[in-house]
């Protein structure tokens, strides 16, 4: 058993496969907090059955208390304007829990959907680059206490502490340029700006300071920990690197092999575990020695959620190899990350807010 | 005193009975910010407070609005009304996991959406709520509001119904698109002067087949559309003549538009000053009206018409005697005024300010205050007043915005509502599961006809 030099990680669950009805939502959700895992993740890939992410993730707020919810967003056919003010209402909604997985859409199905041209290559990342800056802003747009509910002059609002994010998208942008003026609809989130988490790939176009979170990919699991190194190696110590895994464990009497067999194939390009709880424990305990998360992909969500909620977290936990789940805590807390303020807080402010 | 479904006639038969809706605004004066039991206007706590109580009233439907840019005054965000409020999906989606009956309304602009992905974030929210989300559909034609969208979205005011109404049968469409409950799904594929959709949906039908279709404009081509594409029409007409008139004039186009005189249902926006006494409702009035519409607000109110700054003017004096800057009314951008001729108008308040003896405070009051869609008195009394609304039919229901969050709802759950079960004329009970149900609306039909043609058209 390898020593412990580095903190404790942190575990995610995709929740796939919960489908659309509120209760199965509930279930999982619940499943998963219980299970102790730090947060829940929502994909948004088109598939049939398969409703939108972030109102999935929605649902699941005022049920749970300490999971953090993060659905995937598209950048690419989406409004960056919609886009960010859906997450910071997710924050509000789930009392400071929301992060973001930005996501690309590559599909021609996706571009010929709201008839336009599919974009490809650097057009992707630029595209996540530019909503996430648009996010961004708006997120701060509206400073920490702008309501401020002021009898004596009438004012509901400081004005002052109110912004026009006046986004425009770079000379060299492949798509259609497109500017937002802003503020934001709603005030800034609780968290003050959402936990963005990036895939590997789009890294280069998605620049290193714009994340806060990357999820790493590889081709096996054999391979995931020194990929996990060279992104780290990449992004360097402030940005969280969160490993990609699929599970499937020997469950209810059979082998994970019989069990892999009988299941769809994950979409691709994932490590995948199959095989005793045990095994899969001692190969975590491994990895979250180099990434600062996992993500587990359970191949039958209800299935494998009760196994790793069993046998594995527990024994994870005993070990130290997971951080303790903070009651009342934000997906930010979780992540070691400060509360930032706003980029548009004047210097005064800022040093008084700091003084605090 | 069950509301049936009635079948499709030219003739338009009262159902007797009135359903409620809450409305939580969160951009306007009407929402008094300055009471001490004023909550806040984005916590989840206010919205699980105002919808579980709406739903112990047993009310139909909970609406939350939009707006997509801030209102504007004098070229700074409006600072002296309520403002900032959540994404209406979203809060919807997370109210569909702490209610169980009410239907969830979002207001949803055509302009700024593409009808896919809207189409198909509707059909989420109908599905996770188990079959009670409905589209209050909108359109915008400015600028002004594109400025915070790539698409831009400027639109003909005279085009932009058109392209609300290709949208609208551009999302039935992709709704519809779902051979059976289970599926599979045909591709839908429109080409039209706006945009361009190509898509295999990919949710099916829901326990209430589609999300239920609201819509609120009030020009005669706001009332075509609705006649034509709505379920129901949250009306500006509370009160009772301009109700049954209201009531002829929908009745005339539904039935001109081929669909049955009962099958657009009237909701007017509307506000209830309710105590026990007509002298206590009185008072509560006068209270609500003046942290409504403070100093400050009757000052901006006039500046808005002005263009300029009226600030050293007395509230409680009378209108300023200079004239405006402007010809043009430099409107609060996003509130809907529009275009009066500046230099008249002032003219013309002046003139009505002074006939009536009004500080500009009283006639700002006068101006705003919503005469015509609040109802003040006792339980008893506009309880009887509103039991004569449901037995001509005058509307199907009431759309009701609190004057405060998140107890406005409480006078009108715990007294109200009893009043109108024992005059038989409220429901004891949800009905069904859905919110087509509640509603008593018609499920829409899919004939193999309109399958095949939900595809190719």
């Amino acid at each position: 058993m390898t020593s412990r030099t580095t903190t404790p990680g942190f575990l995610a669950i995709e929740l796939d496969g919960a489908g659309w009805d509120g209760a199965d939502i509930t279930r999982a959700a619940l499943a998963a907090e219980s299970a102790g895992f730090h947060a829940a993740t929502f994909t948004d890939a088109p598939a049939p059955g398969r409703a939108n992410a972030l109102q999935r993730a929605a649902f699941a707020g005022p049920v749970t208390q300490t999971i953090a919810l993060v659905p995937e967003v598209d950048t690419v056919y989406t409004e960056p304007f919609h886009v960010s003010t859906q997450l910071a209402s997710l924050d509000y909604v789930s009392g400071g829990r929301a992060g973001w997985i930005v996501t690309a859409a590559e599909s021609p199905e996706a571009a010929a959907a709201v008839g336009r041209s599919s974009a490809t290559g650097v057009a992707l990342g630029q595209e996540a680059a530019t909503s996430i800056e648009v996010s961004r802003r708006l997120w701060d747009s509206w400073e920490d206490g702008a309501v401020i509910r002021d009898v004596a002059t009438g004012r509901y609002i400081d004005v002052d502490k109110l912004h026009y994010a006046d986004y425009e998208t770079p000379a060299d942008f492949a798509g259609a340029g497109y500017s937002v003026k802003g503020p934001s609809i709603i005030p800034r989130p609780l968290q003050g700006q959402l936990p963005v988490l990036v895939p590997a790939s789009l890294l280069g176009e998605v620049p290193v300071d714009a994340v806060d979170c990357v999820l790493v990919s590889a081709p096996t699991a054999e391979l995931l920990a020194a990929e996990v190194r060279d992104v780290r190696a990449r992004v360097g110590a402030s940005v969280a690197v969160v490993a990609e895994l699929d599970v499937v464990l020997d469950a209810r009497g059979q082998a994970a092999a019989m069990r892999a067999a009988g299941l769809t194939a994950s979409d691709g390009g994932r490590a995948a575990y199959a095989g005793t709880a045990d095994g899969l424990t001692d190969f975590l305990a491994d990895l979250l020695t180099e990434a600062d998360g996992v993500r587990l992909h359970p191949a039958s969500l209800f299935v494998d959620l009760e196994e790793l909620g069993r046998l594995v977290l527990p024994e994870l936990r005993r070990r130290g190899a997971l951080r303790p789940v903070v009651q009342d805590g934000t997906f930010r807390d979780l992540l070691g990350l400060g509360r930032p303020a706003s980029r548009y807080a004047t210097a005064a402010a800022a040093s008084a807010a700091n003084g605090k | 005193m069950t509301q049936h479904t009635r079948a499709k006639s030219d003739i338009f038969t009262p159902s007797g009975q009135l359903q409620f809706g809450v409305f939580f605004q969160g951009v306007n004066s009407g929402t008094i910010w300055k009471a001490p039991e004023s909550g806040s206007q984005t916590d989840f706590e206010s919205f699980r407070r105002i919808a579980q109580t709406a739903e112990r009233g047993l009310f139909a439907a909970f609406f939350l609005g939009e707006g997509l840019r801030l209102r504007e005054h004098l070229g700074r965000p409006h600072a002296l009304d309520v403002v900032g409020r959540p994404d209406a999906q979203t809060m919807l989606a997370a109210l569909a996991a702490v209610t169980r009956n009410i239907g969830l309304v979002a207001t949803q602009n055509t302009t700024y959406n593409d009808p896919a992905d809207l189409a198909h974030r509707l059909a989420s929210l109908d599905l996770i709520s188990g079959g009670r989300a409905a589209w209050n559909i909108v359109t915008t034609d400015n600028a002004w509001t594109g400025a915070n969208f790539r698409r831009g979205g400027y639109l003909d005011h005279a085009d932009r119904y058109r392209h609300a109404e290709a949208f609208v049968q551009t999302a039935k469409r992709i709704w519809d698109s779902w051979e059976t409950a289970v599926g599979p799904a045909r591709r839908v594929v429109h080409e039209g002067q706006h945009y361009t959709v190509d898509v295999t949906a990919r949710l099916p039908r829901s326990a209430q087949y589609r999300p239920v279709l609201f819509q609120a404009g009030d020009s005669p081509e706001g009332r075509n559309f609705a006649a034509r594409q709505a379920d129901v029409i949250f009306s500006a007409h509370p009160k009772f003549d301009d109700a049954v008139e209201f009531r002829k004039d929908l009745v005339e186009r539904s039935v001109a538009a081929g669909r049955g005189a009962n099958a657009v249902q009237i909701m007017p926006a509307s506000e209830f000053i309710l105590a026990p006494t007509a002298e206590e409702a009185l008072e509560k009035k006068e209270w609500v009206r003046s942290l409504q519409i403070g100093p400050q607000q009757a000052i901006a109110y006039l500046e808005q018409f002005w263009g300029r700054e009226l600030s050293a003017y007395d509230p409680d004096g009378p209108l300023p005697e200079i004239d405006p800057v402007v010809e043009e009314t430099s409107e609060t951008r996003g509130s809907g005024f529009h275009g009066a001729k500046a230099r008249q108008l002032a003219d013309q308040w002046r003139a009505e300010a002074k006939d009536k003896g009004l500080s500009i405070r009283q006639f700002v009051t006068s101006k705003t205050a919503r005469l015509d869609s609040t109802f003040t008195g006792s339980y008893t009394t506009v309880a009887d007043q509103l039991a004569e609304y449901a037995r001509v039919g005058a509307v199907d229901g009431f759309n009701i915005s609190p004057w405060l969050i998140p107890t406005g709802l409480d006078d009108i759950v715990n007294h109200l509502v009893p009043e109108l079960q024992e005059r038989g004329v409220y429901p004891t009970e949800y009905r069904g599961t859905t919110l087509r149900e509640r509603l008593g609306l018609e499920t829409p039909v899919r004939t193999a006809d309109q399958a095949a043609e939900a595809v190719q058209a």
